[in-house]
């Protein structure tokens, strides 16, 4: 694929925010929230990052891998697959709808390209990136293997399991992103289960750990990539924490875990996508 | 009094050694095998690969749930992964990773479970599971295998590393007869008609077999011709071999070392009812957890061993 300029980046990251906010007001169901907050670390890895070949193979072999442990942002990531020639744009519109490919939560199940793994009960996709990787070192495949979790998924004790095993085998050919926006569904994480100090504690687990401080920044999630990339293959799992803001793209959604959730009706919907100018063509 | 039995033995080991052995040939067979286990490598007989291929075996500590979901991500590339701990960790513990990582991502992962069962012995109830192979059946896409004897696990374990698609293989502790060919063939699906009769089937699964097989002599004695079937997969159930015996026999028992609620016997159940609503007596756990004891002691006290087939059988026989 051809590298595509920052602005065209941006303007794919404006699209996806259009997407995920059509998709979830159609059928009045979904999460919007984490997928706008995560629109550039979503365009920043498969428009830029990824080696990957949108004409899908389950078993990845020779290319880097994605895995979407949060499964809840399926919106943004549907979209992402879609714009990146996954399978066709239209195919949007049946999200969550009865006989689609695109269900609620990710799965393999319907055979939708890009897919590799079903997710949405938290806290398991850290284990499968792992073995994912594990397996690309047997193989001989020098690609990488990555994934996405959200903060408050931390707080599920399978991704301990999985951070203490990461160090112990030195899987290096590992990026974790955490989607540290601070929000969780019953409200910000300070307040339902404090995380206390993420670094110090992926640290205490043996991890290389980046911080990307401004994680709507598409040139700040770019330069974090590369960077967690060109850490890989010493001997320690990457962990990169992404901060982002929850909603980040509509004013009245940006920061507060109430859109986490919940969809916009007609009229907010109107509103936040007059602060999204259509740069792609809706789907 | 001596029994004439159909099937006899001169050895007796423990099912989860065959486990073992079948792993270690699977291995040598595809280099696409590899190992996990969570710190029962001893236990499960699982050393010997480990030993001869150390580069593909994985030790995960004391963590379940990591290790279904290492295992589910160690198929995307292509790897088979036997992942084995005690049927309890195995199952209860790791349900929804087992559910959304393995079964409805249909991955190609061996769930190998030891120490199922009363028979696990002296550990007591909070090792002896009961109820895995009810979870396991429930689960779309989930081949569900329980064998009998050392041969038969073996044969077993070397099936489903061919088989393509998400496997529960149960297995054991004690030391138990062996009364199966060696190098038999294994057909997963496939009931195994070990012995004919004419008045009752005997469905048998694990080490509950072996009791079927006394059972029967035991009952041939008293002029009662049993059939005894093997019934080594519980998922997918051999409905053709069910309906084909209890059609001659016109009544059956089942048996197994696992609660009523959930096992072979409700499936069985199912199939007749639907077909031929013959008479059935269940053989099993009822309702209750096990304890500590020896397994000898515990399959007299929970009501699973030879005497309580016969009983069963002809409980069976008089409800004709």
């Amino acid at each position: 694929m051809e590298k595509k300029s920052i602005e065209d980046l941006q303007k794919i990251c404006t699209q996806l925010r259009r997407d995920v906010l059509r998709m979830v007001h159609a059928v009045q169901s979904g999460h919007p929230g984490a997928p706008l907050g995560c629109a550039e670390f979503f365009v920043a890895l498969y428009f830029d990052q990824l080696r990957h070949n949108p004409d899908f193979k389950m078993n990845g072999k020779g290319e880097d891998l994605f895995f979407l442990s949060n499964g809840h942002l399926s919106a943004g990531w549907y979209s992402v697959l879609a714009r990146s020639g996954y399978f066709p744009v239209e195919e949007l519109k049946t999200f969550r709808k009865l006989n689609s490919r695109l269900q609620g939560h990710p799965a393999t199940h319907e055979h939708l390209p890009g897919i590799r793994i079903a997710s949405g009960s938290l806290g398991q996709g850290l284990s499968v990136a792992l073995g994912a990787a594990q397996t690309k070192k047997l193989n001989g495949d020098d690609k990488l293997v990555y994934i996405l979790m959200g903060d408050g998924e931390l707080q599920e004790g399978q991704v301990w399991e999985a951070a203490m095993y990461a160090a112990h085998y030195g899987v290096d050919n590992l990026i974790a992103t955490v989607d540290y926006n601070g929000q969780q569904i019953d409200g910000p994480t300070t307040k339902i289960m404090d995380l206390k100090n993420l670094k110090a504690k992926w640290e205490a687990f043996g991890w290389e750990v980046i911080e990307t401080k401004n994680g709507n920044d598409l040139k700040s999630v770019m330069e974090g990539l590369e960077k967690a990339k060109s850490l890989t293959g010493k001997g320690k799992p990457i962990m990169n924490l992404l901060y982002t803001e929850m909603g980040y793209g509509v004013d009245f959604m940006v920061g507060t875990h109430k859109w986490h959730g919940s969809p916009p009706n007609d009229e907010q919907l109107a509103k936040a996508l007059g602060q999204l100018e259509e740069t792609l063509g809706d789907y | 009094m001596s029994l004439d039995l159909k099937f006899t033995y001169t050895e007796k080991k423990d099912t989860r050694s065959g486990f073992g052995d079948g792993f270690l040939e699977a291995g040598r067979r595809n280099p696409n095998v590899v190992g996990l286990c969570a710190d029962l490598i001893g236990s499960l007989k699982m050393g010997d690969f480990q030993k001869e291929f150390p580069e593909r075996f994985f030790q995960t500590g004391i963590a379940e749930a990591n290790m279904i979901g290492l295992a589910a991500g160690m198929t995307i590339g292509g790897k088979i992964p036997f992942a084995g701990t005690f049927a309890n960790f195995a199952t209860g513990r790791v349900y929804d990773q087992i559910r959304q990582s393995v079964a409805y991502s249909d991955k190609n992962v061996k769930i190998c479970a030891s120490h199922a069962g009363l028979t696990l012995g002296e550990d007591g109830a909070t090792h002896q599971i009961l109820e895995d192979l009810g979870m396991m059946k429930m689960l779309p896409h989930m081949t569900v295998i329980n064998p009998c004897d050392y041969n038969q696990t073996k044969a077993a374990t070397l099936a489903i590393a061919e088989h393509e698609g998400p496997v529960y293989l149960r297995f054991g502790r004690p030391s138990w007869p062996i009364f199966t060919p060696t190098d038999q063939k294994f057909e997963i699906g496939k009931a195994w008609k070990m012995i004919d009769g004419k008045d009752v089937t005997i469905f048998a699964t694990g080490h509950l077999v072996w009791e079927a097989v006394v059972a029967e002599a035991m009952l041939r004695a008293e002029g009662i011709h049993a059939e005894v079937i093997n019934i080594h997969t519980i998922k997918p159930l051999d409905e053709e071999a069910i309906l084909e015996s209890v059609a001659k026999t016109g009544c059956a028992v089942s048996a197994e070392e696992h609660q009523i609620n959930g096992g072979l016997g409700d499936s069985i159940a199912q199939t007749l009812i639907r077909h031929n609503p013959a008479p059935l007596e269940y053989v099993g756990v009822n309702d209750s957890f096990g304890e500590s004891g020896t397994p000898t002691q515990l399959l007299e006290k929970y009501g699973l061993n030879a005497e309580n087939i016969v009983k069963a059988a002809k409980r069976a026989l008089e409800r004709k």
